[in-house]
């Protein structure tokens, strides 16, 4: 697997931790309620398509990437800072 | 048999006795000249088999390589190149491959049939695993391994090019000849030891001469051209994601001394051409696995390249025109031809040698080598003798790597083959013999087309020429199985036959995953290169469906057999978990010191002095220094991360749960550190070293995890802190110094002496070490009055072996892990053994911590109800008082009258020592609402190593409570 950070170029996935969903992107406020912080914390889709996960270039520049992917084809959509992305 | 007498020989071995063989030709060339036929037993019934193939599929010339640890099982002699010395044993045969006690089995074969096992051991239950399970596997099988450390010499290695092509025929070559000199960065890989695929193989011409000549001299032009990498004895084996493909290579070859065995390859491209040609398929006949039956262009291999004739009296059987050339090329070579059998009736065939049309072979007889077959004619049985039947069902295009992303091939009915789907692989497009164009015209000009357009794309200027070759079409007659009696071999390397399959249908297995997996058919290593798609004519057959809408089974990575070492190379040992060394491991290690394991980390156990014959002494001598004396332990694999900027402060604000903002330049603070989901990720201290400047110390085990997570903080969460981050683990040697004469001890190394008042507790700044600038802190792991003094990690070394020898004038010496575990535990100091990942601040009472002045990581969801429960696990000491005083960690906790199950259990011990300094076992440890607790008896169960011991529920400090003697 290749992944394009917008920084370094296009590398071996081995170059990168993987971490979860982009989701972990958008903290709720501190005082958004149970339901919000659970939405955040855990619960997750599982889709067969695209997803957007987070992807830190550890043995890179350590920048954090947003990568658009197709749980199906595995095709790399799109790679982003995730400093980039808006929420 | 040798049709020209060779110029250079050289012996190898095979079972003992000794051969000569051309260097670089097969051992299966090597073998037929001399005449050999047996070459093996099969799978499951212990068949005789012979040399089948000329090429990677081959199914049933297995053979083990060499000796001893360096044995290599299931190679094929097709595949393994004659060197001088080679040795080369057959398998799976005892007490000798002629007399192999276990061809019983093919006696018994009418009960042994497809999921036999499935039905006959099904009675007693526990026989299974214990008896018929080990016999079963002991009569089936392939080559054993030697059960010794693998010798041999793997690497690995990373290419990258614009163009892939995997394949040297014709195709390839052309394709290369066309991307190489458009200027393109092309890699050209071949399984072969020589460029040029069939062109090698056959007779025919290109551009009028021959076609080997003419292969010669395109890779002579290829070799010429700074873009382009010719790669032999590389056998392609995987696509994979994002163009990236995996290909073995056989770097020995002839096996060299000081080369690696094989070298497994991840080349990324931005295209690839897949030319991987096509297998040429057998026909299911009665007992069609009799050694010197073999594959129709398998034997003209021999005799074109190899000036080898398999047999004396060859029979051709085929149901294609391309099968006729075996017949030709034989006769021009000078080798008898008995006959050649068509299968079809609408062909017309001139030769001087018999030919049957619409005929079949029916059986074949010779017990160890073929003697004769028979075949049908005209309503009419009749016996042909002959020592080889060269066969040919028709040709199945190699599609396999356009199906490793789980696309399915296409039937083309004209050929009666599966093509490659269009783009089932991204990047990858096949072209010629592969993608079922046959002719050698059409493979040169698909090649040429495919090169150019794909260059194009590059942005280069490619031009087409196409040199001028045979383009006979493909006219065949599908020919799947021969009617009659007799086992019918589809699968020969797993021993699967016609009725086997039938029989899998019969009992409802219809699907052609549900066959192969009952049937075994295309599990062997070869994974049913050459035998899937007749399998699935004989099931389509069986269950009246068509061939395409029976469908195929799924092609995986990888295409041949790879093996683990050469994948993992570079990856065991050191390899797998490289080495972090402290700077003062050199002394430890002098020192006597065992080193353990901290992550990739070594760190010292303990320190032991002479006299001293266990661990134990050796540690509570330690505590004893710190307690009494001084101690010095390096504890530079502590993460050390600076932290500078406007709002280096806001950032440990934002992710430590208390306030950092508040601490003054000059000081240092504990820290406890949350997840997001309210639980406790790791603890350290930070220290101000400026107004903008921090330096934090994470555990050893979490410095990776917490640098990703402080980034992630800065780029992601909270971008609007000014602050950067830097880990300087490896920059820093730090090492604490513990115990009542520890600013003595460490005034005998600052250039200027610190006083009493100078540096009270939590206390931090820069200090002159002979003349170097170092860090002091004033903090304590281990109760006592302590600092942590860091230098720049060069001087490391030396300091260390400094401050131990002055530590040893004043009382006192170096201490190592066990010591320090004792010491923090008789202090209730929690490491990774308590925070470990399921606990929160609550449980390990740090939820005043928690600011509530601001935001932090873990805040919100710290407060969550159960997060705070009171009937949740919490942090206590445990004190041993029974007359066991043992205590282990990973015990259960039950109450004293309560049965030890699990329903029982109130909690669980985490760290455990004896302590010198109270004369006690204790042990930290999670207690359902076990701060309530304090003095309460209760059970501590250690199921596994059958421990039980009676322990009192204590505050988790157990010494100096007040703190005094680290403050003083």
């Amino acid at each position: 697997m290749r992944i394009t950070c917008p920084h370094c170029g296009e590398r071996d996935r081995r170059e990168f931790y993987y971490q979860g969903d982009a989701v972990a992107l958008a903290r709720p406020a501190p005082d958004a309620g149970a339901q919000a912080w659970d939405d955040y914390l855990h619960n997750r889709d599982n889709p067969a398509g695209d997803t957007q996960d987070l992807w830190f270039h550890e043995a890179g520049c350590g920048a954090w990437i947003v990568v658009t992917r197709n749980t199906v084809t595995h095709a790399v959509a799109d790679t982003k800072l995730a400093a980039m992305v808006k929420r | 048999m040798r049709l020209q007498a060779p110029e250079n020989t050289v012996g190898f071995t095979f079972d003992g006795q000794r051969y000569r063989g051309v260097p670089g030709e097969p051992v299966a060339a090597a073998l037929l000249a001399a005449g050999v036929r047996l070459v093996a037993r099969s799978f499951k019934y212990h068949r005789p088999r012979g040399i089948m193939s000329a090429g990677s599929e081959e199914q049933n010339a297995l053979v083990t390589v060499g000796r001893g640890a360096q044995a290599e099982p299931n190679v094929r002699a097709t595949m393994l190149e004659v060197a001088e010395g080679l040795e080369v044993f057959s398998q799976n045969a005892w007490p000798s491959l002629k007399h192999d006690v276990m061809a019983v089995n093919d006696l018994a074969s009418p009960f042994l049939g497809a999921g036999f096992y499935y039905k006959t051991f099904m009675w007693p239950k526990p026989f299974w695993e214990k008896l018929y399970e080990p016999v079963i596997r002991r009569a089936a099988g392939l080559g054993g391994l030697s059960g010794q450390p693998n010798k041999d010499r793997y690497e690995k290695a990373f290419a990258f090019c614009d163009l892939l092509i995997i394949g040297a025929g014709p195709a390839g070559l052309m394709a290369a000849l066309t991307a190489g000199r458009a200027g393109a960065d092309v890699i050209l890989a071949d399984e072969d030891t020589a460029m040029g695929g069939r062109l090698l193989r056959e007779v025919e011409d290109i551009d009028g001469q021959p076609g080997a000549d003419w292969a010669a001299d395109a890779v002579a032009e290829l070799a010429g051209m700074q873009n382009v990498r010719l790669m032999t004895r590389t056998t392609v084996t995987g696509a994979y994601d994002q163009g990236t493909f995996g290909a073995l290579e056989r770097v020995a070859g002839p096996r060299q001394a000081r080369k690696p065995l094989e070298c497994f390859w991840r080349i990324v491209a931005k295209h690839a051409i897949l030319c991987a040609g096509a297998l040429e398929r057998p026909i299911a006949f009665p007992n069609n696995d009799r050694p010197g039956i073999m594959m129709a262009a398998a034997v003209r291999a021999y005799v074109n390249r190899w000036g080898v004739a398999p047999g004396k009296t060859v029979t051709v059987f085929g149901n294609h025109d391309d099968a006729h050339r075996t017949a030709h090329d034989l006769v021009a070579a000078g080798v008898k031809v008995a006959a050649l059998i068509d299968s079809r009736d609408d062909v017309e065939i001139k030769a001087d040698f018999p030919v049957y049309t619409g005929a079949q072979v029916i059986g074949t007889k010779g017990r160890h080598a073929l003697e004769s077959i028979a075949i049908s004619h005209g309503g009419e049985t009749r016996e042909i003798r002959t020592d080889c039947l060269a066969m040919s069902g028709g040709w199945n295009p190699s599609v396999h790597l356009t199906c490793h992303m789980n696309r399915r091939p296409t039937w083309r009915e004209e050929i009666a083959s599966f093509v490659p789907t269009p783009e089932a692989v991204p990047g990858l497009m096949p072209a010629g013999a592969c993608n079922g164009a046959f002719s050698t015209a059409a493979c040169l000009q698909e090649g040429a087309a495919v090169a150019a357009d794909l260059a194009r794309d590059l942005g280069l200027k490619p031009k087409v020429t196409v040199p001028v070759a045979d383009d006979g079409a493909y006219r065949i007659t599908p020919l799947w199985a021969v009617p009659g009696k007799g086992r019918k071999w589809v699968d020969f390397q797993n021993d699967v036959h016609v009725k086997d399959i039938k029989l899998a249908a019969q009992e409802n297995f219809c699907s052609v995953e549900h066959m192969k997996r009952y049937t075994t058919q295309g599990m062997a290593p070869d994974q049913g290169k050459s035998s899937n798609v007749l399998a699935l004519a004989v099931l389509a057959d069986a269950t009246g469906r068509g061939i395409s809408e029976t469908g195929t089974t799924t092609f995986r990575p990888p295409f041949v057999p790879v093996s683990i070492a050469s994948m993992g190379a570079g990856s065991q040992g050191k390899g797998f978990a490289p080495e972090r060394l402290t700077t003062s491991h050199n002394a430890s290690v002098a020192r006597g010191a065992p080193m353990i394991e901290a992550g990739l980390w070594y760190r010292p156990s303990y320190f032991p002095r002479q006299g001293e014959t266990h661990w134990r002494q050796s540690c509570d001598r330690e505590v004893g220094h710190v307690r009494n004396a001084v101690g010095v332990c390096d504890v530079s694999t502590l993460g050390k991360i600076d932290i500078q900027g406007p709002d280096a402060a806001g950032l440990l604000d934002f992710v430590y749960t208390n306030m950092f903002s508040t601490l003054k330049v000059g000081r240092a603070r504990y820290g406890l550190m949350l997840r997001e989901d309210g639980h406790v990720m790791d603890d350290g201290t930070a220290a101000r070293f400026g107004e903008q400047h921090f330096v934090m110390t994470t555990t050893t085990a979490a410095a990776g995890q917490v640098m990703r997570h402080l980034e992630f903080v800065l780029q992601v969460l909270r971008p609007d802190l000014d602050a950067r981050i830097m880990s300087v683990t490896e920059q820093w040697a730090q090492f604490a110094l513990a115990g009542p004469y520890s600013r003595t001890l460490l005034n005998t190394v600052l250039d200027d002496p610190i006083g009493g008042s100078d540096w009270p507790s939590m206390a931090c700044g820069d200090v002159q070490v002979a003349g170097v600038t170092g860090r002091l802190f004033r903090i304590s792991f281990s109760g006592e009055h302590a600092y942590e003094l860091a230098v720049p990690a060069r001087y490391g070394d030396s300091l260390f072996r400094l401050l131990v020898a002055q530590a040893e004038s004043l009382g006192g010496g170096a201490y190592g892990m066990e010591a320090l575990n004792v010491l923090r535990i008789e202090k209730g100091f929690i490491t990774h053994a308590e925070i470990h990942g399921r606990t929160t601040a609550y449980d390990i009472g740090m939820e005043r911590m928690i600011s509530r002045k601001k935001d932090c990581i873990g805040q919100s969801a710290a407060t969550r109800p159960g997060l705070v429960d009171q009937d949740r696990d919490q942090l206590v000491g445990l004190k041993a008082v029974g007359a066991v005083k043992q205590l282990t960690a990973g015990a259960f906790l039950f109450e004293q009258a309560a049965a030890p199950v699990r329903v029982n259990a109130q909690g669980y011990t985490t760290s455990v020592a004896y302590s010198p300094t109270l004369d006690a076992g204790l042990a930290l440890g999670f207690l359902k609402r076990g701060r309530a607790r304090h003095g309460e008896v209760i059970r501590m169960v250690d199921h596994l190593r059958e421990i039980e011991a009676m322990v009192e529920v204590c505050d988790p400090v157990f010494f100096d409570p007040d703190g005094g003697r680290a403050r003083g």
